[in-house]
């Protein structure tokens, strides 16, 4: 016999109380793994963005067009590498739920913009050569079960063909599947020639929806965006420059401000807990007086009192915490692998489980911090009095 | 002032001098014990009786080392025990002291042998001592085939026996037991005080037992009766 068996026949004691206990504390660590996930899947963006990377956009809002000719204007100013063009298509893939991002672009410079989307040369060669060929991302084209070679169509929200009906869907052949080489990366995109999209749409030819910019040297970065900004002034289409991270922080923050929801979230959530399994720890030392009176009797100093209700209440939390963090990273693998066409960076990472982990303990210890103390000073001649 | 029943008399295993005890009651200071000297000899089985307030709890309560005296000394198996440290205490009480209370309050989630094993937690002893330990006490009080049984299904009278193994498994010189009788039956009763009687008689456990019923008093080798935070005679405490 150990103290262990001491802990455990303490736990046992009131069972019901026990498992309500443990099961709340179980579920608010699933909670804290998936909500984990879900301010990953919010900050991935942010997480994986290029340092040598600016994205420039309309100063107004993301929505509004800028000029084609940009381009070429910014590629001339001192620290620009290169720039290429992205659009907001917004169409929808036979119904409005099967909702994911497409894009036209230039082949070439995308794959050289973008080094991090994998793609096979031979699909680099057919999507160069094929005026409507597209690529889609592996998860939407596992979502859907597309292969290469299959003719998509896909139905437009803004950009209508030209002289054709707005129900008519525009057509593209899958020339390739990318992957990402980075974990966590965005594999839901769409992307397709940009030459195609500007011929047969029915306005806005000669205008895109932002650009990305290589800079020569991420240390300038603040100075380049200005430069750029400054760049169009007062033209009718003036702009706004910022880091990738930035841009991908302030496109998760239309949204809302997802950290601060998820921390208010937890924040509250473990406080509730504190509140649970601190009452039942302080329950349970009140209705053991007697014992603990016993124990000091036969010879149990304060302080192995103090540490034995310690040891019960770290216990019980960390063990129930332990719990819902494997849960959460049960229930997570399901998720992500369910959810990465529509939310990619769904994963829990694993500095989150770690925190997770920690959590559970330093819980368990503030937990039984003050009942084990509140054993400690019992006199015993007066616990002994309530046998 | 004590009555005795003519026992043999041996070295001490207690002795108390000018024992005081004050307990404060808000701003009033109520003193329980004024001055008490008391010897119990090594080998003795002596009853404590007196009425609720006495002082019979705060002198047993001194003596086995769960408090500690305004003054005066009490010096037990030769170990003078008032200046210690609550932890010095402790460790005292977990190698001399036996304690056997009116409730058995056995952890109702261990069997009777863990319950039983409870002081040797806080020994050096090996497993296979302990068991053996643990093994000897419950056959003492006659309950070695009762060893896995958990409280609740085991009757009050063996709940009480357990209990009293548990005060025995360490090997103390001396057993303090606080009305160890008085949630029981007569019949049972009479069972635990035999065995109370053995212990003393036939293992040499010196006995000191707070009680409020004579029959169980009368078993003893030395009925001590308090009265006001003394010790008097039978007479005195009617009277009281």
């Amino acid at each position: 016999m150990s103290s262990l068996t001491l802990i455990s026949a303490a736990l046992r004691r009131k069972k019901t109380r026990t498992f309500l206990t443990f099961s709340s504390v179980v579920f608010a660590f699933l909670m804290f793994g998936l909500l984990s996930m879900i301010q990953s899947a919010f900050s991935m963006g942010v997480e994986i963005a290029n340092e040598d990377r600016l994205i420039v956009r309309h100063r107004v809002s993301l929505f509004q067009l800028l000029p084609q000719s940009y381009e070429a204007d910014m590629e001339e100013l001192p620290g620009v590498v290169d720039a290429m063009h992205q659009t907001w298509f917004g169409g929808v893939y036979q119904d409005p739920a099967n909702f994911f991002m497409q894009s036209p672009v230039e082949p070439a410079e995308f794959l050289d913009m973008y080094p991090e989307v994998g793609l096979s040369d031979e699909a680099k060669q057919r999507w160069i050569a094929t005026r409507d060929g597209a690529i889609v991302g592996r998860a939407t084209a596992e979502r859907f079960g597309w292969e290469v070679g299959d003719r998509i169509p896909i139905q437009p929200t803004i950009w209508f063909l030209e002289g054709r009906p707005e129900t008519e869907a525009w057509e593209f052949e899958i020339v390739g599947i990318y992957r990402t080489t980075i974990e966590g990366g965005d594999e839901t995109q769409m992307l397709f020639r940009y030459d195609y999209f500007d011929e047969a749409r029915s306005f806005g030819r000669g205008q895109v929806g932002w650009y990305a910019v290589r800079i020569s040297d991420p240390e300038q970065a603040a100075a380049i965006a200005s430069s750029i900004d400054a760049l169009f002034q007062n033209s009718a289409a003036e702009t706004k420059s910022e880091p990738e991270g930035a841009f991908a922080a302030g496109f998760a923050n239309q949204i809302g401000n997802i950290g601060l929801i998820v921390t208010s979230i937890l924040g509250a959530v473990f406080f509730t807990i504190l509140l649970v399994a601190g009452n039942t720890m302080a329950q349970s030392v009140r209705e053991r007086v007697g014992e603990i009176g016993l124990l000091k009797a036969i010879g149990f100093t304060g302080a192995r009192v103090q540490r034995l209700i310690l040891l019960e209440s770290v216990v019980l939390v960390t063990t129930a915490g332990f719990l819902g963090m494997l849960l959460a990273v049960v229930v997570g693998e399901g998720a992500s692998a369910a959810l990465s066409a529509y939310m990619p960076g769904l994963v829990l990472r694993p500095e989150d489980i770690a925190l997770g982990l920690g959590l559970a303990v330093l819980t368990g210890i503030v937990v039984g911090v003050f009942p084990a103390r509140r054993a400690m000073k019992l006199r015993t001649a007066f616990a002994l009095r309530r046998l | 002032m004590s009555d005795t029943n003519g026992s043999e008399p041996r070295p001490p295993m207690v002795e108390v001098r000018g024992l005081h005890r004050t307990f404060r009651r808000g701003r009033t200071e109520v003193p329980v014990l004024r001055g008490l000297d008391l010897e119990i000899a090594d080998g003795e089985f002596v009853s404590l009786m007196g009425p609720s307030g006495s002082g019979k709890s705060t002198l047993l309560n001194l003596i086995a080392g769960l408090d500690r005296p305004d003054r005066g000394e009490v010096i037990v198996g030769g170990s003078p025990i008032h200046g210690l440290s609550e932890r010095r205490l402790a460790a005292w009480r977990a190698r001399n002291i036996g304690f056997v209370f009116q409730f058995s309050n056995l952890l109702a989630g261990l069997n009777a042998a863990k319950n039983v094993a409870l002081p040797l937690l806080l020994t050096s002893f090996t497993g296979a001592e302990r068991r053996r330990r643990v093994e000897i006490a419950l056959d003492i009080v006659g309950l070695s085939q009762r060893a896995g049984h958990r409280p609740r299904e085991l009757s009050g009278g063996e709940q009480q026996r357990v209990g009293i193994a548990r005060a025995l498994v360490n090997d103390p010189a001396l057993l303090v037991c606080d009305e160890p009788t008085g949630d029981l039956d007569r019949k049972t009763s009479g069972e635990v005080l035999d065995l109370l009687g053995a212990l003393n008689r036939d293992h040499g456990k010196t006995i000191l037992m707070v009680t409020h019923d004579p029959e169980a008093a009368a078993r003893a080798s030395r009925s001590l009766h308090m009265v006001d935070g003394a010790l008097g005679s039978a007479s005195e405490v009617a009277a009281a």
